[in-house]
């Protein structure tokens, strides 16, 4: 046989398989511990992939529910003569409903409750169900003049079925609980729970004057045949002009769609970062697997196996490994989204009915296969080099994989995350910020964590006692895997506490100073000829009134000279349609308030008569208006047209709880308007709120007041909800975190014994190894928890800085609570994987682990 | 007889630092099908570096190397492995079986590179031959040092090989065990034909072999045929 005509080696892919799976086989419980570091990641991916998907079908399917009817016509006054020809036009509406927020009294208990009052007519919801308790009281409210009351309301106030409500002037019987209503999305539904009334008994509360903010709305059914979009289009412009607008249920629930599909992106990448992390920990671990194995990958090409058989053979394990650790992956992140309901609880408008996404399924598969195979890849490439010399125990040199080898694959795992976070973000801007930002908090993490190294090194502190100097040269052994577990307990913490921080920071932002001149109570709807009235019904509870603010709503009329009607037909025009359909609420007055800051011209600019109205704009106003210093508007303040001149443009901290308005009259030109007030008061204490509160709802029905502690409280508790769901996703990095740390302590597990035995032989007592292995974790947990801590205040403080504009002071929990406990989870888990270690005697330690 | 290793002006040369180190220079001396061939020589001679070169594990800086007629030059790295796999077979000092795999397992790895369907069956034979029919499934760490080079004598003759290499064969075993395996090395070789080369320290092992070359400072001293053989 001639041997060069042969080029191919008769060994076919089953027995790649074969060999493969007896090296594996042998290698299980390393193999199952590089599969760990991925099971966690593609289970955290798949979990909130599959549940976006499952909350997208949902918003989909009961997208007729979620509006309660095929289509609505809204409008923020009633439908004038050409809204209500359409409306007959269309058959005539199939329910009606106006709404308002007002304050609620219940006599009973004396309480009263700022709630959204829902007064309506017809079958409404015709889709979805309006879920009362008794089940007849959906039904029969309408008929027996009864009121619906929000649940958590009635037990608040401990009221029962049978109580009555007083709202305005008018007394209802609660008839039952209102435990679901179509429409109402959890957050809305606690800032101003609901209260269901029939739609005929509106008027005879008194509350529908003006100031207060209704809204009508006329729901219908379509009819089978009906193209919903081709109405829309239709009818939508002619309403548009006459201050209406027209919703399909599918244009709502894609709405909705977005709004979860951009949270559920989100999550997506804090799950991305976990599954990153662990691919990092696969690649320390492949590394140090392949450096083992290299002996015997210089064996098998001795006695005839090619480079491409034994770097194949590998490739499989690692494969069949990712995919494994894939699927074992996939059905964890299944079981894992049962419990997304639960954590998403009061933050979704609807229930989601789960259901196995095969989307989710295959790309967990594919993800576990790829993400594996090519963090592998690098340590794999050594097999490709390796010189069989060396089973002659000849170190030949250049048996290294080349550079340029080990930069394609780092340039394929950068492509691949680049195209999986698009994949996530659908957006190719936002997946190379994303990447970049990987890359620079990865980099930097590695670099502080080099450079800390490095730092020991040059400054040894050799005054140290001997466990605490050996326990530092530890984390510099041979096949140590520091980096990697800083990096991925640094990310962890990092993820976490700037959570914290930036919870903490959009909390102080909202606060309240708590002190006699800062509101924390507003009063409005208030009438002008009730202002006195109520004013003088403050004082003599004792309580100081801080500001009365008037109110004058209007809407713009034309702007530089064109009028709102033909901007709104005209379809090259770039402004903001909301600026000419907005009912704006705006105030006159000659300062500026602490939340507003000047950007151009002056404030106050004196009106002088016979010329146009100097008035200023908020920032946003003036972009989305597109008007600039110098520019006329025209406004109609309730049939009498005014025209202004912009004289000045300010910025607007709108997050602060107190009024805030995009646009300012300078005084002495709306006094005579037609106007409602706000007026504000502090009340030291909640019983004299609440005293104050029954007060002037039974004296003035029309006023609707707010607490703004409780306000920040509901808002302390959505940011709590919120930074509960993403606090579980970024616990993922952590566990990730962990199970790098036990794959890393297995692994050098008998590089520890080594060095135990070595220490015990020149006299070392067990208290004293099981000092240095303790040291040893707690400096690798204050290591990368401090690190990644170190980078949480950087990135607060840029956040806090450039996006909030806002002074940061860290809060002291990352620092006292979550660095410690990170600290002490990882220094439990190395000792706990150690232990077997230090009891068991040297020789037999040896013994077993050489078996 | 025809001539299976025809070694010709070999030089070899390893860079350390910036110093080029000789290892080889001019070596030349062939080998006869079916001989038996001692190489021998003090620690750093180059014994080792001319087995590797000879087995096709290396490569030359300058002379030939003809094995089973083949010049060693003119093969990439997975030719001459491929050479390996059909007409080499190796002994090692410290046995270097596959950890991961059974005595068995490691005794078909040569003639499951060979797509021989038979493998299962031929190593169980060749364990048998050398007393480990009861320890096919026993992984290395299992077996006793003699063991162990015995299931590497039992691979090495496996694929049939025309050529086998072996490196200080009793090198990591007792002197009572060294020479069984070396007894039972030299009756599978005559028993299969094959011609053998050994590097050795032992120069009693040397003398078994019909020609011993002795190895100074990377040069030939000798090339001697011994009168025992």
């Amino acid at each position: 046989m001639n041997h060069t005509s042969r080029t191919y080696s008769k060994a076919d892919a089953q027995w790649l398989f074969k060999m493969a799976w007896r090296d594996g086989k042998a290698s299980g419980k390393r193999l199952v511990l590089f599969m760990a570091s991925i099971i966690l990641g593609i289970a955290a991916v798949v979990s909130i992939q599959s549940f976006s998907n499952n909350l997208k079908e949902n918003i989909t399917i009961q997208s007729k529910a979620l509006m309660g009817a095929d289509f609505v016509i809204d409008s923020e006054q009633l439908p004038n003569e050409k809204v209500q020809r359409i409306i007959d036009s269309l058959g005539g509406q199939n329910a009606r409903e106006v709404n308002f927020v007002s304050m609620v009294a219940f006599p009973n208990s004396g309480a009263t409750k700022f709630m959204q009052v829902r007064g309506i007519e017809g079958g409404y919801p015709f889709y979805g169900t309006l879920m009362t308790k008794p089940i007849s009281a959906g039904k029969k409210y309408q008929r027996n003049n009864g009121a619906l009351v929000d649940g958590t309301v009635l037990l608040q106030y401990n009221v029962k079925v049978g109580d009555s409500i007083k709202i305005g002037n008018s007394v209802f019987p609660i008839l039952g609980t209102l435990l679901s209503v179509p429409g109402s999305t959890g957050i809305g539904a606690s800032f101003a729970p609901s209260v269901l009334i029939p739609f005929h008994s509106v008027e005879g509360t008194g509350l529908l004057q003006k100031g207060s903010r209704i809204d009508y709305n006329y729901y219908f059914v379509a009819k089978p045949e009906q193209d919903l979009e081709l109405l829309n289009e239709t009818v939508d412009p002619i309403l548009d002009a006459e201050r209406a607008d027209m919703d399909t249920h599918t244009e709502t629930s894609e709405r909705l769609g977005r709004r979860y599909e951009n949270v559920g992106r989100f999550l997506n990448l804090v799950a991305f970062i976990a599954l990153l992390l662990g691919c990092v920990g696969v690649a320390s671990s492949v590394h140090i697997y392949i450096k083992e194995k290299l002996r015997a990958v210089a064996v098998l090409k001795c006695i005839g196996a090619t480079r491409k058989q034994t770097f194949l053979i590998y490739l499989i394990q690692i494969a069949g490994m990712g995919l494994l650790g894939g699927l074992i992956g996939t059905v964890a992140g299944l079981v894992l989204q049962q419990l997304f309901p639960l954590i998403l609880q009061g933050l979704l408008p609807f229930q989601v009915e789960l259901s196995i996404s095969f989307q989710a399924i295959l790309m967990g598969l594919t993800l576990g296969l790829f993400m594996s195979v090519l963090f592998a890849l690098s340590p794999l490439l050594s097999t490709w080099y390796v010189s069989p010399l060396q089973v002659l125990r000849i170190d030949e040199q250049g048996s290294f994989a080349s550079k340029k080898a080990r930069l394609w694959v780092l340039a394929a795992i950068v492509l691949f995350t680049f195209l999986f976070a698009f994949w996530l973000l659908q957006n190719w801007q936002r997946a190379f910020v994303f990447v970049v930002g990987i890359l620079i908090t990865f980099a930097v993490l590695a670099g502080f964590a080099n450079l800390f190294m490095k730092g020991i090194k040059k400054y040894f502190p050799s005054s140290w006692g001997f466990t605490a100097r050996q326990s530092l040269l530890n984390l510099f052994r041979p096949n140590n895997q520091t980096t990697v577990l800083v990096l991925a307990i640094g990310v962890g913490m990092f993820l976490i506490s700037t959570l914290y921080f930036t919870k903490d920071f959009l909390l102080a932002k909202a606060n309240l100073e708590n002190n006699e001149q800062s509101p924390n109570i507003i009063l409005f709807d208030i009438q002008t000829e009730q202002k006195e009235a109520v004013v003088n019904s403050i004082l003599l509870d004792e309580l100081p009134v801080i500001s009365t603010i008037p109110i004058v709503t209007m809407r713009v009329h034309s702007i530089k000279g064109k009028l709102a009607n033909a901007i709104r037909l005209d379809t090259t025009s770039t402004i903001n349609q909301w600026i000419i359909n907005h009912e704006f609420r705006i105030t006159y007055r000659d300062s500026l308030i602490s939340s507003e800051n000047s950007v151009e011209g002056e404030w106050p600019s004196v009106a002088i008569a016979g010329e146009p109205i100097p008035i200023s704009l908020s920032d946003n106003v003036a972009r989305d208006a597109q008007v600039k210093l110098g520019d006329h508007m025209v406004f109609n303040v309730q049939g009498v047209i005014m025209e202004t001149v912009v004289r000045h443009i300010r910025t607007v901290d709108w997050g602060r709880v107190q009024l805030n308005f995009s646009i300012l009259f300078p005084k002495g030109v709306l006094e005579k308007a037609p106007q409602f007030h706000v007026v504000t008061t502090h009340a030291p204490d909640e019983a004299t709120s609440a005293t104050m509160q029954r007060e002037l709802v039974h004296k003035f029905p029309n006023v609707s007041i707010l607490d703004l502690r409780q306000i920040l409280s509901l808002i302390e508790d959505i940011l709590n909800k919120i930074s509960w769901v993403i606090n579980f996703m970024a616990f993922f990095s952590i566990l990730t975190g962990i199970m790098v740390l036990i794959g890393s302590v297995r692994t050098s597990k008998y590089q520890r014994i080594k060095e135990s035995v070595l220490l015990r032989t020149i006299g070392a007592r067990s208290k004293q190894i099981l000092r240095i292995t303790a040291l040893e974790y707690l400096y690798l947990g204050l290591l990368g928890s401090g690190i990644g801590l170190l980078l949480a205040v950087l990135g607060s403080q840029m956040l806090a800085y450039f996006v909030f504009e806002i002074p940061f002071t860290p809060s002291w929990v990352p620092f006292l609570v979550i660095l410690p406990g990170i600290t002490f989870l990882v220094l439990l888990i190395g000792l706990g994987n150690s232990i077997s270690v230090l009891r068991s005697p040297p020789l037999e330690v040896l013994r077993k682990e050489k078996s | 007889m025809a001539k299976i290793l025809n070694v010709t002006h070999l030089k070899k040369t390893y860079s350390s630092g910036s110093k080029e180190l000789t290892v080889l220079d001019d070596i030349s001396f062939d080998v006869e099908a079916g001989d038996t061939f001692a190489i021998v020589g003090p620690s750093g001679s180059g014994k080792t570096t001319l087995l590797g070169l000879c087995a096709g594990l290396d490569q030359t800086n300058s002379g030939t190397i003809e094995l089973c007629g083949v010049p060693l030059n003119t093969l990439n790295e997975d030719e001459r492995a491929l050479l390996r796999n059909e007409k080499v077979g190796f002994i090692f000092q410290d046995f270097q079986l596959l950890p991961t795999l059974t005595a068995l397992e490691n005794v078909c790895v040569p003639l499951e590179l060979q797509g021989n369907k038979n493998a299962k069956k031929a190593s169980m034979e060749l364990l048998k031959k050398v007393g480990l029919a009861d320890r096919y499934h026993h992984y290395p760490s299992q077996l006793s040092g003699g063991e162990q080079q015995r299931v590497a004598l039992a691979r090495a003759f496996s694929n049939q090989p025309s050529i086998l290499f072996a490196d200080e064969p009793t090198g990591n075993l007792d002197e009572e065990t060294g020479e069984k395996v070396v007894q039972l090395l030299f009756e599978l070789n005559k028993e299969a034909g094959t011609t053998l080369i050994i590097v050795t320290h032992d120069l009693e092992l040397a003398r078994m072999n019909k020609h011993i070359l002795r190895l100074k400072g990377g040069r030939i001293m000798a090339n001697e045929r011994t009168v025992e053989a």
